[in-house]
């Protein structure tokens, strides 16, 4: 810490100004406006019918979007990390690909494959503006986060213990189970917890291809607009502050596992501070 | 490898197909629309004074994150990715709440004749709201992990605080600033979610790209909706290559 004092209290004062007025005030903002009208009429909000089947079917679709993203996620990344493979820049490229484009752009994307018109729609029962077609948008957009928590672990780790596993007789899902998963088990987590809250909260992709259909494909993120634009303002912040505690938990969650993974890094590369 | 494939490569190529498919008169007439000009104009424009500006209050941000203790620090750590974890609607709904001018800080602001919602200015609220996470968690690690041992150096041979940060410290972190940059610049491109709220959407003023998409699909227009995503992805791809290959140059 080579930074004088004065400076020092300055960047401090600054950073909690910045935090303050950018991150605090809409997070107080959201609650406040969402308990404006007292409890009863929070809870009148969160209990109408609308509400419940938006919620409803926003865990359905991270409760199949989360494993599938994960468990092709974890496959991804050790295919990239425990094997040389051809055109490995490229595919490394391919993860960030849904990160660097544009929801909208995604979902218009979605739409010219799996329309009903296309060449591949044509052919399969309905998948737009339905179930499936929302299950494609969030696995497009979740699908970077496992594998990017997995891959700087496990190519720190290396192949050795897996080599070792291998020489000594373990098939491959005993290898699997008793080698690589428990050591990437908190990077792990923390891919889940990103990818539900990503496919939770996931608005411009989703709001494409759903179709707005109410009560029947409307996602709690899409509810909110639709409530904001009909003027219902306290059912829309309720809603929208039902997602914002969701998102507090995700960052306490976020928060536990990543000083989780610290800490076994560090006592990976230096074993003797455990002691 | 097949199934990102069939995710996420097959979507995209199609769109990628469909654009070379229109006739380029026809493209070009597409693109040179006022209308999408405007978006376009307005959108780039935007999105790169809200990556520079996100770049620079989250390199401070991480910069005391990383190396001054203070109290509540880790509540802060953890509540720099809320715009990550917040849904950009709601991100929306509750910028606008705040900025709108009948609303809290739009009261205060709007005697000096400042509007925020509904004007450029919210547009860039919004876009360095959703992009601030990026570049505090891109330049974080980075600064952690400058060695204590260079600027004790530094110190010990006469520099001054100043020229140290400036010749010493700063130097190393300029890949990652990069980074932080084209990681803000294409969230802010392509963010849709929270903007449409705050920004009044009016064609040609304050009409975003993203939006535009979306205009002209539900019109049925898919031409000029794939046309306007086309352009859309060019910077995409452009600055997935750059971070790429400031990834690939610091591995050797």
């Amino acid at each position: 810490m080579t930074e004088p004092m004065t400076i020092r209290r300055l960047l401090v004062a600054l950073t909690l100004l910045i935090v303050g007025v950018l991150l605090m005030l809409p997070l107080g903002a959201v609650l406040f406006e969402a308990f404006r009208d007292g409890i009863p009429a929070w809870i009148r909000a969160v209990r109408d019918p609308e509400t419940l089947a938006a919620l409803s079917l926003s865990l359905r679709l991270t409760l199949a979007a989360v494993p599938l993203s994960a468990l092709f996620g974890l496959a991804a990344a050790w295919c990239l990390t425990k094997y040389r493979i051809p055109g490995e820049a490229f595919f490394h490229a391919l993860l960030d690909l849904p990160l660097a484009i544009s929801p909208v752009v995604i979902g218009l994307a979605l739409v010219l494959t799996w329309g009903p018109r296309t060449p591949l729609g044509r052919h399969l029962p309905p998948i737009l503006f339905a179930f499936p077609g929302m299950l494609l948008a969030v696995l497009f957009v979740t699908f970077p986060y496992v594998a990017r928590e997995l891959i700087p672990l496990m190519t720190a780790q290396g192949t050795e213990e897996e080599e070792a596993a291998a020489l000594t007789g373990a098939g491959f899902f005993c290898l699997l189970r008793r080698v690589t998963l428990p050591n990437v088990r908190w990077a792990l987590f923390h891919g889940f917890v990103l990818a539900a809250a990503r496919s939770l909260g996931e608005f411009g992709a989703v709001s494409i291809v759903s179709g707005h259909i109410r009560g029947r494909t409307l996602t709690l993120p899409l509810l909110v607009e639709m409530f904001y634009n009909e003027y219902r303002l306290r059912d829309a912040f309720a809603v929208a502050s039902l997602l914002t505690l969701t998102a507090l938990l995700t960052l306490a969650a976020k928060s536990a596992l990543s000083r989780r993974i610290r800490y076994r890094s560090s006592l990976r590369s230096n074993p003797k501070a455990a002691r | 490898m097949l199934y990102q494939s069939v995710i996420v490569l097959l979507p995209l190529g199609l769109l990628v197909v469909k654009a070379f498919h229109i006739p380029p008169s026809l493209f070009l007439r597409e693109i040179q629309s006022p209308r999408l000009l405007a978006a376009c104009r307005l959108s780039f424009g935007l999105s790169a004074v809200a990556a520079i500006a996100a770049t620079a209050l989250g390199g401070v941000t991480a910069w005391t994150l990383a190396r001054i203790p203070f109290p509540g620090k880790r509540i802060v750590d953890a509540l720099i990715d809320l715009p990550f974890a917040l849904p950009t609607s709601v991100a929306g709904i509750t910028l606008t709440a705040l900025y709108s001018p009948n609303a809290w800080i739009g009261r205060l602001v709007a005697p000096l004749g400042i509007q925020i919602a509904y004007t450029p200015l919210g547009i860039l609220l919004a876009m360095l709201f959703v992009s601030f996470p990026f570049s505090v968690r891109t330049l974080q690690p980075v600064i952690e992990e400058i060695p204590r041992e260079i600027e004790e150096a530094a110190a010990l041979l006469g520099a001054s605080p100043g020229i140290t940060f400036l010749r010493v410290l700063l130097p190393p972190l300029r890949p990652a600033v990069g980074t932080a940059f084209c990681l803000c610049l294409a969230r802010s491109l392509g963010e849709y979610g929270s903007i449409i709220f705050i920004a009044g959407n009016r064609p040609l003023k304050t009409e975003i790209a993203p939006l535009l998409i979306v205009t002209r699909l539900e019109q049925y227009d898919i031409t000029g909706a794939v046309a306007l995503a086309a352009v859309l992805l060019v910077p995409s791809f452009v600055l997935l290559f750059f971070l790429h290959r400031h990834r690939l140059l610091r591995r050797q």
